[in-house]
């Protein structure tokens, strides 16, 4: 056997190290855990770090093609790294507070699913992505679960959990079916023999789909979304919300391309309807919500199918704008998931009328959370403008006119729901609005970092042209 | 005796459907949670069977089948822990009881 083959999989080897130091360490440290968890995300951020020098050096595949890497999906990992770092900064007042005994559970799990995650997209075969795609979300429900105190938190977790199971039986069921019709679970191989559409391969392709539109959240498959997000706890929900669906959403455009390439037609005509009804029941649903964390949940759904924009577009354009909508949706996601807690978290608030006035007592949160809010919505000068922007353009080269122009009139909409929260954090008026915060630092850490990029990635090309330059790799 | 392939087929298509339908129709958690056992299994005689009667120079099938197994027993580990902490917070694991998250 080939040993070297592993130096491609330094992320993996690199976490894996991580994940049983952090093992040992708790079992060490007994029940007390000073210092745990700044040991913890020092860790992290230099895996993290390291993660940056493999680029150029980790291309190639190995175990016979069922692991594949390349500067894509090293970036791709390091976008992920990332943002599990700031998840882990905001969780990090939490963590002391309340869950101080099994902070060491709670670093287990997360980074389980985030290796999980890695496997899912380096993946070249459907047994590897299957097994990827399971680290990712049983450990997930688990974390969900975590608030043990919480009937919401339980309740949350069993909706996810059997949500999670079922949607990969019915994925199961279709890679059975391609396995059948290909003799093969290589993504070459099936690619190779998928070339004619016949009815049973399109049964085949639909069933798949499910499994990876439930962790996106696509419409049809987004039942569990708003329960979930709602009773998880929130650091929880803001982890779910961007890495767990930007290494999907990523892993979904993978195996498309790889795939299913001789038969575009086929799946962009069932892309076309899922996002269309992702957009348009994302925002018709988040306009009515009351509560902030179900209100973000629809958002997100109507955020997932933007981001598919770009991988129904197929094109080159389309993979790195895919990337560069991840990347920005992280940050303004995760900004506003930091004020979100930090605010629960003081204040024990999580009503939209409770954030009425908030500007007149906290003025710094206010404008931050309108600043991820102003992104979200695409108002430029802020970042998500700009990746709103590219994703159009990937998609009108790719001659999707009408979906161009139902996506630009679904942003008006969301423009409106967006605007309601900034209008009743700075107009309306409130007898009793929240008391002056006094943040903790590692949250607002975390926040201020993700608001400097909403307002500054936008204007960094590098940025973008890096994205574009590594991403022929999936072509 | 010699089955042709439809006849297991047929069996595991079934059984698709019947986890299908016991997802949606059942209202105890525990009885949704072994209908999706239903669904695994019915993915597991597919691939043995595709692999027997199709590719019987290989062995892909039969690993893919045995790898389900394993990670649906991991599933079905954690989602039992989920509806015991469901029945101590609520005593009742009911699908009607779980809708305090609603708007």
């Amino acid at each position: 056997m080939d040993y070297s083959q592993f130096l491609s999989m330094s992320h993996e080897i690199s976490l894996v190290s991580l994940l049983i130091i952090l093992l040992l360490a708790d079992l060490v440290m007994g029940k007390k855990k000073s210092g745990f968890q700044a040991c913890a995300i020092g860790l992290f951020a230099i895996h993290t770090v390291l993660g940056f020098t493999c680029f150029g050096e980790s291309a190639g595949n190995a175990f016979a093609d069922m692991y594949q890497s390349s500067d894509l999906h090293v970036l791709i990992k390091n976008i992920l790294n990332i943002g599990t770092c700031i998840v882990l900064l905001m969780s990090y007042a939490w963590n002391e507070k309340e869950n101080k005994e099994y902070v060491g559970e709670f670093y287990f799990l997360t980074l389980s699913t985030l290796l999980g995650m890695y496997f899912m997209i380096s993946s070249g075969d459907f047994l590897f992505f299957y097994i990827g795609l399971e680290l990712a979300s049983i450990p997930m429900a688990a974390l969900v679960a975590f608030d043990k105190k919480s009937k919401e938190s339980a309740e949350a977790a069993a909706k996810y959990i059997l949500t999670a199971a079922f949607s990969s039986g019915v994925m199961l069921f279709g890679i059975s079916l391609i396995y059948g019709t290909c003799g093969s679970l290589y993504f070459d191989e099936v690619a190779y023999k998928f070339a004619s559409a016949t009815p049973l391969m399109v049964l085949a392709f639909v069933c798949f789909i499910a499994g990876l539109g439930f962790k996106i959240s696509l419409v049809p498959f987004h039942f569990w979304t708003a329960d979930t997000y709602q009773g998880a706890p929130t650091s929880i929900t803001a982890y779910l919300s961007v890495i767990s669906k930007g290494a999907a959403v990523f892993t979904c455009m993978a195996i498309l391309f790889k795939a299913f390439p001789s038969s575009t037609e086929v799946w962009q005509t069932v892309l076309w309807i899922i996002i269309v009804l992702t957009i348009v029941v994302g925002n018709l649903f988040a306009m009515r919500q009351e509560n902030i964390k179900r209100f973000f949940a629809y958002s997100s759904v109507s955020q997932a199918g933007y981001i598919m924009l770009g991988v129904i577009a197929g094109n080159e354009v389309g993979v790195s704008t895919t990337i560069f909508y991840i990347l920005i949706y992280m940050f303004t996601n995760l900004a506003a998931f930091g004020v979100i807690s930090i605010i629960e978290r003081q204040a024990g608030k999580l009503n939209i009328s409770d954030y009425n006035g908030l500007y007149s007592t906290n003025p710094k949160l206010a404008v931050m959370m309108m600043l991820a809010l102003f992104s979200l919505g695409g108002i430029p000068p802020f970042a998500g403008m700009f990746s709103k922007f590219f994703i159009f353009v990937g998609l009108f080269k790719s001659g999707m006119i009408g979906l161009l122009f139902i996506a630009l009139i679904n942003t008006v909409v969301s423009l409106y729901y967006y605007l309601l929260i900034v209008k009743a954090m700075f107009i309306k008026e409130n007898e009793k609005p929240i008391a002056k915060i006094e943040s903790d630092k590692t949250t607002i850490c975390a926040v201020v970092i993700c608001t400097i990029a909403v307002i500054a990635i936008g204007f960094i090309s590098p940025i973008y042209h890096y994205i574009e330059s590594v991403s022929s790799a999936l072509n | 005796m010699n089955l042709p392939i439809e006849a297991y087929l047929v069996v595991s298509t079934l059984l698709f459907f019947i986890g299908v339908f016991g997802f949606i129709a059942r209202k105890n958690l525990i009885g949704i949670l072994m209908s999706v056992e239903l669904i695994l299994n019915a993915v597991n005689i597919n691939f043995v069977v595709f692999n027997r009667f199709l590719y019987p120079n290989e062995l892909e099938g039969m690993i893919y089948s045995l790898f389900v197994i394993v990670v649906a027993a991991a599933e079905s580990a954690v989602a039992i822990a989920i509806i015991i902490n469901v029945y101590r917070k609520l005593k009742n694991i009911s699908v009607e009881s779980i809708e305090s998250l609603r708007n």
